[in-house]
């Protein structure tokens, strides 16, 4: 009843091409904007329920922000280009070190050439952009061999790139301006003289990183470009027939989507974790992100937001409800409760609905549209 | 369809109950106390021992005193698995808790120790990393909330290097001999490097640094470059499974075991036992104390075991790990039992038990009535100094038990120092940070 | 100028552990070349059939059984175990998400990891639980021609050994049973197999319980190297570039996949690993793997893929 288009005209062809066609839609992301970017900050500001403490803030909200940004990227690339990869976390790490190396001041002496390479410390903000473009950059290298092979074999080769740039930041010193334990620290978040410190900066900054990719995306995709890679992913040998030269195909999306990835470790190593090491961008980090764009669906923008959610948030609440309910279970069960749950849940979900929340939201919206007469 | 709609539901109420119930109603006179452990994944073996031993402490503190000076101690779990990420959300979820927030947290995990280091400044909530952590936090100028109490690594890298020019008989004799350092290959085991470099410089040995990558299953290779290189001694800076691994791959290249050195995180018996026979020799570093039951002990069976509230099998109440358990709980506790001196029998902030870490103070008769006594000397912290004593002997693995084989050794302040002090002085200024002037402190 | 003896010793050295990889890529293949299901569980089914038995073993022991009996006893309660995890796995994963595409089976088997992995340290605990099957000291040979001889790990021996009686049993299964030829008949064609009447659910629970064999072979090899605990789930990750470089489908492919490994990265890190800081030899493996897929993009042994439109 509330969610019909009846009395919705178009009469152009661009009203008719919008993102989002119906009048109903475009209310709801505004009101989820609104909450986002002024309710949420609003609340947590005078610690009213739930956002008694930081918790909320740090370790959901900031992390899930955080994970979805790089989700759409993997996204662009699994689900929109049809291109498998286990790398993601060896890109959100390039991302991460670059933008370190930017923000920090580059200093490469060419002994052998009698000079060096030296950049002053760059601002936050552009290391953190042109880190997402280092990433990039690796990642139309590491794109090139998806010319040539396919499927999961694709997927085991870009292990290849996790495990050797998991390598190169650890044994590399240059990398983490020679610090002793190979940990590093993030440089101080001084954005135009605003420095990022409190939950809800970091909050703020984080959602409007992702606003913003999340808009740019959804229009890329929806572009020449965005159609040439589902071309591809749908069939390649078909897409190369029509006239999709499947070398700019590809590539590009490895490069929007390593950038986007990049991106996002750049913020995770910055605003989430602050100090950080080359294992918080371990394998384990791209296999939930690749949960993450299955579980949420495919192809598609939303969906990466409701993986992320998922993917992260599930596996903290079944730790979470036994202590809260007082059930005197050792962490140790509880732990091993919540992987037999957390992994039945994933192949529940995989079965009942492969294509993931994605698809279930769809059906839910046109269910919505019919209620509450569906005949 | 409909199922799936219902179970999504149920999820969601699942959830938001969850979200409900994580503002519990504490009691007043409480404080609280968060454990981060790791009871599962690769290195299970090694943090659950040590886990237990913490939690048998605290209740041991609350069945025979009634807690400290009346204020009972709640303790909560939560399960890190070692990763760093997860350890954040622990901290996160844990830091609040109780009436007056957390009194201090120990990771047990260097990572996690990195990554916490700034938020627990922020939060003034103290992070205790007994044995591990960052080595330049024993700058309490630079890191007021960092306490790296009995020894941090660069320690450990200079006990062991003693221990080495003894059975060699002398400094002297460290001239052109061969160490190698097999390390898992993370901050944690990297973080000796740099002061063994100083000691390579200094006494004019050759070392090498060998790496092992997470989790250390396979270390074949490392051990064929050994046998070729022939190193006079091979210092194992390992955890979990590698321990073990590296003793069974040594003794299959037939390098001697009593060659080889552990940190003290490489010489417990979860890191023997697998390696059966072929382990007898092998030697490790103890910080401070080892296996072996104390008059604490008997407390623990008596007040906890006995009522059935032990969080481990009898049997395994004085294994290494359990003990370094109990005694990091009870440093945090006689810290809060000095705070309290100063700021009331009541629970206490993390900040008002940071002063308390800082002025820990215990003296052998006190150790004494503690019911360690043996198992660790007197320790003193102060601002200048979180990491309190350096203090350690060497054990070796006889096939059945630890036994101790060496006197008290202490790490040479006057070669740490500077090393602490300019990597510290870095981070401050990494950080824009403004050192403490320590001489103004109480 | 490197040392011939120490060349050789470490050729042979990582020869015999690629071996070590196969026994785990084994199971891979297995079940990728019957149901195309490329199963990313199959570290944590070693764990779980070591962990049985190890269990079994020590309480069998315990109960005062002789050790022949209890090593017998242990190994058929194992057995049980990974028969009833596989049929679980084909009732209530597998066979729902038959016709899904090769990616969403591979994401349903790190669930499956995840459900086994959990469920094998509830039941079993998680310490580590020394096995002791095989000797694990080494032989020196050609002392003689070589300064300290040349270092052959016994356990090494056994696991080639192992893997040799494996694959030369697989083969014959494959080959003179029925079963066997209704799983090839499956791996070709499952509808068409279906068509002619093989029932491939009860095929593919035979396959899953083979890989559970092989993973309980596999455990006893890597739990005497390692004792059994949860880090033997790692293995997965080492199997992966044996399998990528065999080829998929291809058994042999899995043996020659890890004597190439083996063998290609234990020499990059003795060899070339000190020169740039060491380590190497993990990502060195997979990008060994890489170079080889760039040649032959279906793996060695693989089959050929064909594309229509």
């Amino acid at each position: 009843m509330l969610y019909r288009e009846t009395s919705q005209f178009k009469t152009t062809y661009a009203e008719d091409m919008a993102i989002f066609p119906i009048r109903q839609d475009r209310i709801a992301l505004g009101v989820l904007l609104g909450i986002a970017f002024i309710g949420l900050p609003l609340l947590a500001t005078f610690h009213i329920w739930p956002f008694g403490g930081d918790y909320l803030l740090w370790a959901i909200l900031l992390p899930f922000l955080i994970l979805a940004l790089a989700a759409i990227g993997t996204n662009i690339l699994v689900g929109y280009c049809g291109q498998i990869s286990l790398g993601s976390g060896a890109f959100m790490a390039i991302g991460a070190y670059s933008a370190y190396k930017l923000a920090t001041g580059v200093h490469i002496p060419l002994a052998w050439l009698g000079f060096a390479i030296s950049i002053p410390p760059l601002p936050i903000l552009a290391s953190i952009l042109l880190g997402g473009l280092a990433a990039a950059g690796v990642g139309i290298l590491f794109g090139i061999p998806s010319l040539r092979i396919k499927g999961l074999y694709l997927a085991v080769a870009t292990l290849a790139a996790q495990f050797f740039f998991d390598w190169v930041f650890l044994r590399v010193p240059w990398f983490t301006n020679y610090a002793p334990s190979g940990s590093v620290n993030a440089p101080e978040l001084n954005f135009f003289g605003v420095v990022v410190q409190t939950p809800i900066e970091r909050y703020l900054l984080c959602l409007t990183f992702v606003t913003v990719t999340a808009i740019l995306a959804k229009n890329l995709v929806r572009g020449n470009l965005g159609r040439q890679w589902m071309a591809i992913r749908d069939m390649d040998i078909a897409a190369e027939l029509i006239g999709i030269r499947p070398l700019y195909a590809k590539l590009t999306a490895f490069a929007v989507s390593s950038f986007i990835v990049g991106v996002a470790g750049a913020l995770w190593a910055f605003v989430y974790l602050g100090s950080w090491e080359p294992l918080a961008f371990s394998l384990d980090r791209s296999l939930d992100l690749l949960f993450m764009v299955i579980i949420g669906g495919l192809g598609s923008i939303m969906g990466s937001f409701v993986g992320a959610a998922f993917i992260l948030i599930v596996p903290i609440m079944l730790n979470l409800i036994p202590t809260e309910l007082g059930v005197p279970l050792s962490t140790e069960t509880i732990t091993h409760l919540q992987l037999i749950i957390f992994g039945s849940l994933i192949c529940y979900l995989l079965i009942k609905e492969p294509r993931g929340f994605a698809r279930l939201i769809s059906i839910g919206k046109e269910k919505l549209r019919l209620w509450p007469f569906p005949y | 369809m409909a199922n799936i709609a219902r179970n999504l539901l149920i999820l969601a109420a699942a959830i938001l109950s969850g979200a409900v119930f994580t503002a519990p109603a504490a009691a007043q006179n409480e404080q609280f106390i968060p454990i981060l452990s790791y009871r599962t994944g690769p290195y299970a073996v090694n943090g659950a021992p040590y886990a237990n031993g913490v939690a048998d402490y605290y209740n041991l503190i609350n069945e025979r005193d009634g807690g400290i000076n009346g204020v009972k101690l709640l303790v909560e779990e939560c399960e890190t698995s070692y990763a760093t990420d997860k350890g954040v959300e622990c901290y996160e979820r844990l830091k609040s808790k109780g009436p007056t927030g957390a009194a201090f947290v120990n990771p047990l995990s260097t990572g996690i120790t990195f990554a916490l280091t700034e938020k627990t400044t922020a939060d003034k909530i103290p992070i205790i990393t007994m044995g591990y952590g960052r080595a330049d936090s024993k700058n309490g100028a630079v890191f007021p909330y960092n306490f790296p109490f009995l020894g941090t690594y660069w320690s450990a890298a200079d006990i062991a290097i003693q221990h080495v020019a003894k059975e060699l008989g002398g400094f002297d004799k460290l001239k052109g001999k061969k160490i190698s350092l097999l390390y898992h290959d993370s901050p944690y085991g990297k973080e000796p490097i740099p002061m063994l470099q100083v000691l390579a410089k200094k006494y004019g040995f050759e070392f090498t640094p060998i790496p092992v990558t997470h989790p250390g299953v396979e270390q074949k290779s490392q051990w064929l470059a050994i046998r070729q290189n022939r190193p006079d001694y091979v210092l194992v800076w390992g955890w979990g499974v590698m321990n073990s691994t590296a003793i069974k791959e040594a003794a299959s290249v037939a390098y001697p075991r009593d060659k080889m050195i552990g940190v003290w995180w490489s010489g417990a018996e979860p890191d023997v036992t697998p390696a059966g026979d072929q382990a007898t020799g092998y030697k490790s570093l103890m910080l401070q104390h080892g296996a072996g039951r104390f008059p604490v002990h008997a407390d623990i069976e008596k007040y906890v075991y006995a009522k059935g509230k032990g969080s481990t099998e009898p049997g395994k109440v004085g294994e290494v790990l359990y003990n370094r358990g109990i005694v990091n709980a009870m440093l945090g506790v006689e810290a809060i039992r000095k705070a309290q001196e100063k700021f009331g029998q009541k629970p206490l902030t993390g900040e008002q038990v940071r002063w308390g870490l800082e002025n820990l103070n215990l003296s052998d008769a006190r150790l004494q009535e503690l019911g360690f006594a043996g198992m660790l000397k007197p320790i003193r912290i102060s601002c200048a100094d979180h990491e309190g004593a350096r203090d350690g002997r060497v054990q070796q693995w006889d096939g059945k038990g630890w036994k101790v084989i060496s006197d008290w050794y202490t790490a040479d302040e006057a070669l740490i120092d500077p090393l602490v002090n300019e990597v510290s002085t870095k981070y401050a200024a990494d950080k824009k940070l403004q050192p403490r002037d320590c001489t103004k402190e109480s | 100028m490197i040392a011939l003896g120490q060349f050789l010793e470490v050729l042979i050295g990582g020869l015999m552990s690629g071996v070590l990889y196969s026994l785990v890529a084994l199971g891979f293949v297995l079940i990728f070349k019957a149901s195309g299901v490329f199963n990313y569980a199959q570290g944590a089914m070693v764990l779980l059939a070591g962990l049985a038995l190890v269990r079994a073993l020590d309480l069998l022991i315990a109960q005062g059984f002789p050790f022949w009996a209890a090593i017998v006893l242990g190994i058929g309660f194992a057995a049980a175990i990974m028969a009833t995890t596989a049929w679980l796995i084909e009732r209530l994963v597998i066979g729902p998400l038959v016709n899904q595409d090769a990616l969403t089976l591979f994401m349903s088997t790190i669930g499956v990891t995840f459900v086994l992995e959990g469920a094998a340290e509830m039941i079993f605990g998680s310490d580590v639980y020394p096995l002791r099957l095989f000797p694990t000291d080494a032989w020196f040979v050609f002392e003689g021609l070589f300064p300290g001889g040349i270092l052959i790990n016994k356990l090494d021996v056994w696991g080639a050994l192992i893997a040799g009686i494996l694959v030369a049993g697989l083969a014959l299964f494959f080959q003179h049973t029925k079963t066997g030829r209704a799983l090839r008949a499956v791996a070709d064609d499952h509808l068409a197999a279906h068509s002619v009447g093989i029932p491939i659910s009860w095929i593919w629970f035979v396959v899953w319980l083979v890989a559970g064999l092989v993973a309980l072979v596999a455990a006893t090899v890597w739990g005497t190297k390692l004792g059994v605990q949860f880090s033997i789930t790692f293995l997965a990750l080492k199997a992966l570039p044996v399998l990528i470089i065999g080829g998929l489908t291809s058994i042999p492919g899995a043996i020659a996949g890890g004597l190439i490994v083996g063998a290609g990265e234990k020499i990059a890190e003795v060899f070339l690993g000190p020169s740039i800081g060491g380590g190497i030899e993990y990502w060195f493996a997979y990008v060994l793997a890489l170079a080889v897929l760039l040649v032959r993009p279906q793996g060695l042994f693989g089959e050929r893929i064909i594309e229509r439109i």
